[in-house]
């Protein structure tokens, strides 16, 4: 199926760990890590990188701007 | 393709702004203070007015917003942001102004610089953050509050009346939630009132149109005040975790104190 296939990248140590990208992630690509960063918070990370699709949609909930997104076209 | 293949710089698409510094916020984990910001810059570096952009920085919680943006700043004493805008537009008029502040900033202590910048029409851009509640000094009732919120200062609910019969028996009778966007609409001052939130992605975008039409205001030499409220969370003094947070933001707050543009272009909007 042509279409969009994206991936994001966390800076694990500045993400505090809120969880407001995941519940807003369409493709329920996100998840929070089991490990902590440098300051005890559960940061975020692809739980599932085959579904994004490079919406950004977390990139612009993120409160703190850790998510880059990046997208290429199939 | 696999995750490594996709993260290279030319397949960017979305990144925090350029004029946003390295420095961590210091807000709580899923403050709307941080997305906020986060706007104010991307619109900032869109108009391209990083060079001649002013900000006035309130007593509060973004009481360092400063440290954040990479534009000027100037921290205001409590309450009087607008004040301090009015006098650096009036000596630089060429110059972006913003004012950025809270609730118990700019709806308590600030009112009366709130009404009479407004009342004056200055040239100015507003940002009024409000969580209906004080953050930084740990929960108390603000005038926004809404009723029968449990705060630090009102612990069993904020009752506007006295219960009948109770005359004044020491129950203290805590007023109505305090509406200070629709107040100021109706002064002839203002050209661009609007209320905003940034819960979820499509209200962020919104937000940040709304934002950025109050800048492109100003910069068109339109004279009136552009007040842009955006109604946020407050997690830690709400007791709630950041996702239950604005779950409980659309269900209590929002029916509160609805969104949408109130005046376009000196003009009430008609619902």
């Amino acid at each position: 199926m042509a279409g969009f296939k994206g991936a994001v990248s966390v800076d694990t140590e500045r993400c505090k760990g809120c969880g407001v990208c995941v519940v807003n992630c369409p493709m329920q690509v996100l998840g929070l890590a089991k490990e902590v960063n440098g300051k005890g918070y559960n940061y975020a990370y692809m739980a599932e990188p085959d579904k994004c699709i490079g919406c950004a949609s977390c990139g612009i909930v993120c409160p703190d701007g850790v998510i880059s997104v990046y997208k290429v076209k199939l | 393709m696999t995750v490594e293949d996709i993260i290279k710089p030319e397949n960017l698409v979305y990144e925090k702004s350029k004029l946003l510094t390295s420095k961590p916020f210091h807000y709580c984990p899923g403050c709307g203070h941080g997305t906020i910001h986060r706007i104010i810059a991307e619109v900032i570096e869109e108009l391209g007015i990083d060079e001649k952009t002013i900000g006035v920085s309130p007593v509060g919680c973004s009481v360092m917003a400063y440290d954040y943006f990479d534009v000027d700043f100037i921290e205001a004493a409590h309450g009087r942001a607008t004040a301090c805008a009015t006098g650096i537009k009036r000596v630089w008029p060429d110059k972006v102004v913003f004012s950025y502040q809270g609730d118990g900033d700019l709806a308590a202590i600030g009112t009366c610089e709130t009404i009479h910048t407004c009342n004056r029409g200055e040239n100015i851009t507003m940002i009024f953050v409000n969580n209906g509640i004080y953050g930084m000094t740990g929960g108390q009732m603000a005038p926004t509050t809404l009723e029968g919120m449990k705060t630090a200062t009102t612990p069993y609910g904020r009752k506007a009346t006295l219960p009948a019969g109770a005359g004044f028996d020491g129950i203290p009778n805590n007023g109505y939630p305090l509406h200070i966007t629709e107040l100021i609409a109706h002064l002839p001052g203002t050209k661009y009132v609007t209320r905003q939130a940034v819960y979820d992605p499509a209200h962020v975008r919104k937000a940040k149109a709304a934002i950025k039409k109050a800048f492109e205001n100003q910069i068109n030499g339109k004279s009136g005040v552009n007040f842009v409220e955006i109604v946020s969370n407050c997690n830690s003094n709400w007791k709630m975790d950041p996702v239950k947070a604005n779950q409980w933001l659309v269900e209590n707050m929002l029916p509160e104190y609805p969104l949408g543009d109130i005046k376009v272009d000196g003009k009430i909007v008609e619902k």
